[in-house]
């Protein structure tokens, strides 16, 4: 088996998986019936990103194991998603920063992606590049609405940025498997990303008319399997029922 | 401000769901604007692949008949069958008539 292809994939799957949660949480919460739609829509369409990564993950690893196996029955610290998903819908200018702060990312990594010489992961690549086009006009539109809105949504705005800031500089670190990857033609160096990133935040917080945060201070940890308090709840929830019910299917 | 939700305006969406066929009105929802109100209808309406083409339209723009008036408005034809192209028979590749 292909250790570090295997946890290349998780990589970059788990982030689908535990941002998918989140935006699933609120599903029925929505602050009105279209932005819920909405939502779920997202939640839904990195739902459906992950099984393809997880099915490719299971016949990686053989072993009869299935794409329900790895994502219900790990234990927290294998699961290899950034910090930035799994932060909690503190209100909606979070669960917005969130995912704009996400999707600029999942976008230039998509792009990338693309190219890449393992046809399953381009092919992944190339069909999710479309919903994550739509996750970033619509992210990065709220962030435009709230951050030029009123006074009490631009400072709701500005906070959830402030706050999330330090997670995304963990988006870009790369993991032993990420280096080892990344030097065949089959992962992306996402530390390349990096400027393009910020350039392109940068550009539509300062349409939004919100401060780009000068904050140096960052924290990681995710990517390693550290997560932050967040991600124990989170599995609780999404692993339950395998947990109560094993191999229970719909 | 609990108020500012309620006041988003109402927009009517129309949908083709596919190419030849002409706009048909899909429903409405809530929007600030136009470009909101797009991305609603997208997500909302095409969620199933049902369409090709979005338009969207505010609702306090329409003007609709009364329907108090729908007697000197519709009853008139009712009587006048001539008026139908009843008299020839249409093709069968005809479709959507």
């Amino acid at each position: 088996m292909n250790e570090n292809l295997y946890k290349y994939i998780l990589g970059i799957a788990d982030n689908s998986l535990i941002l998918a949660q989140r935006l699933g949480e609120l599903c029925g919460h929505g602050p009105s019936l279209e932005t819920d739609i909405a939502l779920t829509n997202i939640s839904l369409d990195l739902l459906g990103q992950t099984r393809s990564y997880y099915q490719y993950a299971a016949k990686i690893v053989g072993e009869g194991k299935s794409e329900d196996d790895i994502a219900f029955l790990r234990i927290e610290r294998e699961y290899k998603n950034v910090l930035l998903v799994e932060q909690p819908n503190t209100h909606f200018g979070y669960v917005m920063a969130r995912q704009f702060l996400f999707d600029v990312y999942h976008h230039l990594l998509m792009e990338k992606l693309q190219n890449s010489s393992d046809e399953n992961l381009a092919a992944v690549a190339k069909k999710g590049i479309k919903e994550v086009s739509y996750h970033k006009r619509f992210s990065s539109d709220w962030i435009k609405r709230l951050g030029d809105g009123t006074q009490e949504s631009h400072l709701k705005m500005q906070e959830a940025i402030d706050d999330l800031w330090r997670f995304t500089d963990e988006l870009f670190y790369m993991t032993e498997a990420d280096i080892a990857i990344a030097k065949s033609e089959v992962g992306v160096d996402v530390s390349q990303l990096k400027d393009q990133y910020y350039k392109e935040v940068s550009q539509i917080l300062e349409e939004a008319t919100l401060a780009v945060p000068e904050s140096k201070y960052f924290t990681k940890g995710g990517k390693e399997g550290i997560h932050t308090e967040h991600m124990g709840y989170i599995l609780a929830d999404l692993q339950y029922m395998q947990r109560t019910y094993p191999n229970m299917t719909w | 401000m609990d108020n500012t939700k309620k006041n988003w305006p109402l927009w009517e969406v129309f949908v083709r769901s596919k190419n030849g066929l002409e706009h048909r009105h899909f429903g409405s929802l809530h929007a600030t604007d136009a470009e909101m109100a797009l991305e609603n209808a997208r997500d909302v309406y095409t969620r199933r692949s049902e369409g090709v083409s979005i338009w969207v339209v505010e609702s306090k723009n329409i003007t609709a008949s009364n329907p108090q008036n729908n007697g000197e408005l519709f009853e008139p034809a009712q009587d006048k069958v001539y008026r139908h192209p009843t008299f020839y028979n249409l093709p069968d590749e005809v479709k959507h008539m």
